[in-house]
């Protein structure tokens, strides 16, 4: 750690963690639910435990990125932050936005929570990854607007690099794309037009120029290789990234009202949407392989790597596999589409927000890296929840291409819970998959214990042998 | 040789690739907008009709019971119960089905199986329900799902 506001992005990290362990418990039950559906019903219907998934998702990923931004903006631009104290203050606000939000779900039905919060003043609940009450909408709102001032005016004061400016770019749309969740109108078609400007230009527009700023930074920290390299990649692969994802918004628009053309431009644009994710991997393991010294902290490496390779399997060949207005028309929001989600999520989001945490939290402890008792678990814990996903992903898949089968192409289609009966097994599957998933993350959280323990007793980072000079001159 | 293709140049390329691509997108909303007046059955939506004023209560019915949650509407939302945007058609064009199927829903479940929460919701409330189903099914989408099973 540089600058001693770096320190502001500790917080966030171990709140991350923590909303990542509550999401994954409550995938847990999800899965349970799919499989044995009165679980927990009706205290816990399927339709709460499914928000308190994806919304903790949402929130821990924007909390690693503000946490990413606050750790690598001082460095980036070679200057304290602009006010460590408004960055203190957002966090308590966002994570007690965060917990009440989640606790409205859990304790109240959502029809009382609308009410309760005055949803009939500025109507924005109830439509998907959208939930939250609307005085929640206008809190992330001000944390937003704080934390982007933030940020702002720190890279407005220092060194202008592209990895900074990227990074700006990208949570400047976050923020100002967010607003369309304020937009709400009767008219169902309109509703869903814009509710995708929120969910596609984040995950495959705006938050893909925070991905890719992220792995850069680390990329660049970890390797040593030359920045000018680095962020010519960079500049190539989310110019790639939004000129692709922007018009590909329109395999959205296929079933929901849009005209028949977006039938031809989302699947073109769509189609080339892998292409940024391709040119990652490509990026993070030739800088790898062009590294000029071998970083202590080899878990951060491998987290990077990971991020590359499942980032472009997820959100790239997965896509892809069922984007074409053709091949859509039967997936359109069956099991394949959550195939789709949950290797895409992972792959990109999940991993790069766990890469910045490896490589800065030791950081952020006062030494470079961790004991390797503590990163021999951490690379446990990635294979762990890595192969696991592979394997919810190809599971889900096998049970969407069943229920494409029986329920939308035969001849004889088979109404909805047939069809989810006759599919069970994968969803058996499925779940113990899941629960591989949360003994991974179990594993990770664990490492951060050992790392703190090693180093009370003053165990050093890598082994003796270790070779930490540069390996190409 | 590694000069030929520049940083400046990448970042041209963003920046061009990005400005240009954006007005591409808006370009074809703003077509898009034009064109939804003949596709999104807007009409049935004058909130100075009884209609109209039944399909917004609807809505917001469906908004605040998080019916997404578990259905797909249009085929966006979960996954874990049937399609609506069709139902109104799987149910044989009957919108007193729909309101007996919400009605029917038993308070505790169905042990070992998933069901539907019962709501308790008043006649008008399932009323302006199946009318903002009905609407659903009339919008045009290109033809899906294709079939009645959704």
């Amino acid at each position: 750690m540089k600058y001693r506001s770096q320190a502001v992005a500790r917080p966030y990290f171990i709140a991350a963690i923590g909303l990542f362990l509550a999401q994954i418990v409550f995938g847990v039950i999800l899965g349970i639910q799919y499989v044995v559906g009165d679980f927990l019903f009706p205290e816990i219907p399927f339709n709460v435990a499914r928000m308190v998934h994806t919304n903790t998702l949402i929130v821990w990923i924007l909390m690693g990125f503000m946490g990413a931004a606050y750790y690598l903006i001082p460095e980036e631009t070679e200057r304290e932050l602009y006010s460590p104290l408004l960055a203190h203050v957002m966090f308590w606000v966002f994570l007690a936005a965060a917990a009440l939000t989640v606790a409205g779900y859990l304790i109240v039905p959502y029809a009382r929570l609308a009410e309760l919060t005055g949803n009939d003043i500025l109507p924005t609940m109830g439509r998907e990854f959208l939930e939250q009450p609307t005085i929640t909408k206008v809190g992330i709102v001000i944390v937003a607007l704080a934390f982007l001032f933030n940020i702002g005016m720190t890279v407005l004061k220092g060194r202008k690099t592209a990895v900074s400016l990227v990074m700006l770019i990208g949570l400047l749309g976050l923020a100002l794309l967010f607003l369309f969740s304020f937009y709400n109108p009767t008219n169902l078609v309109l509703d869903k037009y814009y509710w995708w400007w929120v969910v596609h230009l984040w995950v495959e527009g705006v938050w893909e120029l925070i991905l890719g700023s992220m792995l850069a930074f680390v990329l660049i920290k970890t390797t040593g290789v030359d920045r000018e390299v680095v962020e010519k990649w960079l500049y190539v692969i989310i110019a790639m990234a939004l000129i692709t994802g922007l018009v590909g918004t329109g395999h959205h628009y296929f079933w929901i009202g849009a005209p028949e053309y977006w039938q031809w431009w989302g699947s073109i644009f769509s189609a080339l949407e892998p292409l940024p994710f391709f040119m990652m991997t490509v990026f993070a393991f030739n800088m790898v392989n062009q590294r000029r010294r071998n970083h202590p902290n080899r878990a951060a490496v491998l987290w990077a790597l990971g991020t590359s390779v499942l980032a472009f399997i997820g959100a790239g060949v997965w896509g892809f596999l069922h984007t074409l207005a053709p091949v859509n028309f039967y997936t359109h929001g069956s099991q394949i589409t959550a195939a789709h989600g949950h290797m895409a999520f992972f792959g990109a989001y999940v991993l790069i927000n766990i890469t910045m945490i490896s490589y800065a939290m030791p950081l952020l402890n006062g030494r470079e890296a961790n004991s390797m008792r503590s990163q021999v678990l951490e690379m446990w814990s990635f294979w762990l929840m890595s192969v696991s996903m592979v394997f919810i992903t190809l599971f889900l898949t096998g049970a969407g291409i069943l229920q494409v089968f029986l329920q939308r192409f035969t001849d004889t289609p088979l109404p909805f819970m047939v069809v989810q009966e006759k599919i069970a097994l994968f969803y058996w599957l499925r779940l113990i998959s899941g629960l591989v998933f949360l003994g991974g993350l179990v594993v990770y959280i664990t490492s951060f214990f050992v790392a703190a323990r090693d180093a009370r007793q003053g165990i050093a980072p890598v082994a003796k042998d270790a070779e930490l000079a540069p390996v190409n001159p | 040789m590694a000069q030929v293709f520049t940083k400046s140049m990448a970042r041209n390329i963003f920046y061009g690739g990005s400005v240009f691509f954006v007005l591409l997108f808006l370009a074809l909303t703003l077509d898009t907008s034009l064109t939804l007046p003949e596709r999104d059955q807007r009409h049935q939506l004058d909130p100075s009709t009884e209609v109209g004023q039944r399909i917004a209560e609807g809505k917001r019915l469906w908004e605040h019971n998080n019916c997404i949650g578990c259905h797909t509407l249009l085929g966006e939302g979960a996954y874990f119960a049937p399609e609506l945007g069709n139902v109104y058609t799987r149910f044989g064009n009957n919108k007193e089905a729909i309101k007996a199927f919400i009605q029917s829903r038993p308070a505790y479940g169905i042990p070992g199986r998933r069901s539907m929460p019962r709501f308790n919701f008043s006649d008008a409330e399932l009323d302006a329900i199946a009318e903002f189903l009905k609407y659903s099914s009339e919008i045009n989408t290109a033809g899906w799902p294709p079939n009645k099973q959704g």
